[in-house]
């Protein structure tokens, strides 16, 4: 199928896209990489009357350093994410996650920010920004405001984000030296996660000084796992610790059944995954 | 109506579109470029596969809109003086399709691939097209061919292979669409 009609605009600075946003009203949707967009259109799932592409708004692309904090633009593809030599370096977690993401096309076209806008349960993105303690820069028609990663996620593909407003880039603050590792379940040829783990983990002097972890589609919104954490620091890094560390992984998520998987099941999941992922980050 | 510039398999092309037009339908229907295909609604199937600037993307999950200004590269560039592309003549000779349908999208994703890492194992071929969905094959063959594919071209690989020498001259698809929906075949 194809579209339904729309208006289109490619605003080039962030300050028109709010503009065009602010004057439709509900009417209209924001294109980033359009990977989830253009399917949800051609199944005409929605029906705006307005489209606004940020594919010409050269501020919001890039990866750059800023002191402490790693800033990625919320236009920067899977593709360059991933390739970032400075994403690896500062934030490891983030380049292996999204290396999951879907497929080689889909990361050539989608974006940083239109995944964390898009909000899906099972996107694999969320989680380890929750974990790392992000902050997301948010533009809208009085100037522009900070959300933390924590307050974005509201519900099942629902941001902190008004109609009118655009996420425009990502800070997360510099994990130079932490291991990493993102842990994830999926159908073969449905990149979608049934239950994923993202774990960073700095180990320091035989012991594990701090850990951050994750969860993806446990809920309708990306988990953090504080009891996981609690469990691990000052833990040697070895099975045994991942082990036990991993029995709380469930604290604090309402997992939902789907044709993918039960409730349990994902439960079960959460915890098998979370001590694979915490091995993997320090093996 | 949006008018774009886009450069197609060496041809610019200036066109009106709708804003809601897909990339794959321009290419199809307005060009004639028939030789890339539709598979699905869900942006699973990867049939559909064309490069821009390049890289791999899926042309039913972008606009035509959003092609302006970029150049695309589909698998009707490959073959050069009825002479398959080394891509393409490996798939032949490996019984890599049996309908053909996903055939390609397949070895447009399969030169991104090697265009990445022209030395891929069979564990990165598969990965490298996991995007890319056969519902005949089994994909055995298909990693077969993608292997010797990427033995036979080495030194090559990647967008310089894409082009089929053409110089690219500005010119309307109007011109050239009527004959080649003829050769085509279908429209
Ligand atoms: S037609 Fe199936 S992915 Fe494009
Ligand atoms: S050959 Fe028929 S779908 Fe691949």
């Amino acid at each position: 199928m194809i579209p339904a009609e729309f208006e289109y605009v490619a605003p080039s600075t962030v300050e028109e896209a709010v503009q065009a946003l602010d004057r439709a009203g509900d009417d209209a949707k924001v294109l980033a990489g359009g990977q989830s967009l253009l399917p949800v259109l051609r199944m005409r799932m929605a029906d705006p009357g307005l489209v606004v592409d940020l594919g010409g708004i050269p501020e919001a692309r890039g990866v750059r350093e800023d002191g402490d904090t790693l800033v990625i633009g919320a236009m920067t593809s899977h593709h360059e994410v991933m390739r970032s030599e400075l994403v690896r370096g500062h934030a490891e977690l983030v380049a292996l996650a999204t290396r999951t993401v879907a497929d080689p096309q889909v990361r050539h076209r989608g974006t940083f920010g239109g995944s964390l806008a898009h909000a899906d349960p099972a996107g694999d993105l969320p989680a380890p920004v929750l974990a790392m303690d992000a902050e997301m820069v948010v533009a809208g028609p009085s100037g522009r405001r900070t959300v933390p990663a924590a307050e974005f996620f509201v519900d099942y593909f629902t941001t902190a984000l008004d109609s009118n407003e655009v996420l425009v880039e990502v800070r997360i603050p510099k994990y130079t030296g932490w291991r990493a590792h993102y842990e994830k379940f999926n159908r073969v040829a449905q990149a979608w996660s049934v239950v994923g783990v993202a774990a960073t983990v700095l180990v320091r002097d035989g012991a594990v000084a701090r850990a951050r972890v994750g969860l993806t589609n446990m809920g309708a919104t990306p988990v953090r796992a504080h009891g996981v954490e609690r469990a691990l620091v000052g833990s040697p890094p070895t099975e045994e610790a991942f082990r036990r560390a991993a029995v709380h992984a469930t604290e604090g998520t309402q997992a939902g059944s789907d044709a993918s998987a039960e409730a349990d099941y994902r439960e079960h999941l959460a915890e098998v995954l979370t001590g694979r992922a915490l091995a993997t980050a320090c093996g | 109506m949006p008018r774009i510039t886009v450069d197609v398999d060496g041809i610019t092309c200036t066109d009106e579109v709708q804003p809601r037009t897909l990339l794959v339908q321009y290419l199809r229907d307005q060009l004639g470029k028939v030789g890339t295909v539709v598979g699905c609604d869900t942006s699973n199937c990867g049939a559909c596969t064309v490069h821009m600037d390049g890289h791999s993307v899926k042309s039913c999950s972008v606009l035509a809109v959003q092609a302006d200004g970029h150049e695309v590269t589909t698998v009707e560039a490959l073959s050069q003086d009825g002479r398959l592309h080394p891509m393409q003549q490996a798939f032949h000779d490996n019984h890599a399709l049996q309908c053909g349908f996903c055939t390609p999208g397949m070895i447009m994703q399969a030169l991104d691939l090697l265009a990445e890492n022209p030395e891929p194992d069979d564990e990165q071929i598969r990965e490298g097209l996991e995007g890319n969905l056969c519902r005949c094959t089994g994909y055995q063959n298909i990693v077969r061919a993608v292997r010797e594919a990427s033995q036979r071209m080495r030194a090559g690989a990647g967008p310089a292979m894409e082009h089929s020498g053409e110089t690219p001259a500005p010119r309307t698809s109007t011109e050239q669409t009527a004959q080649q929906r003829v050769a085509g075949g279908q429209s």
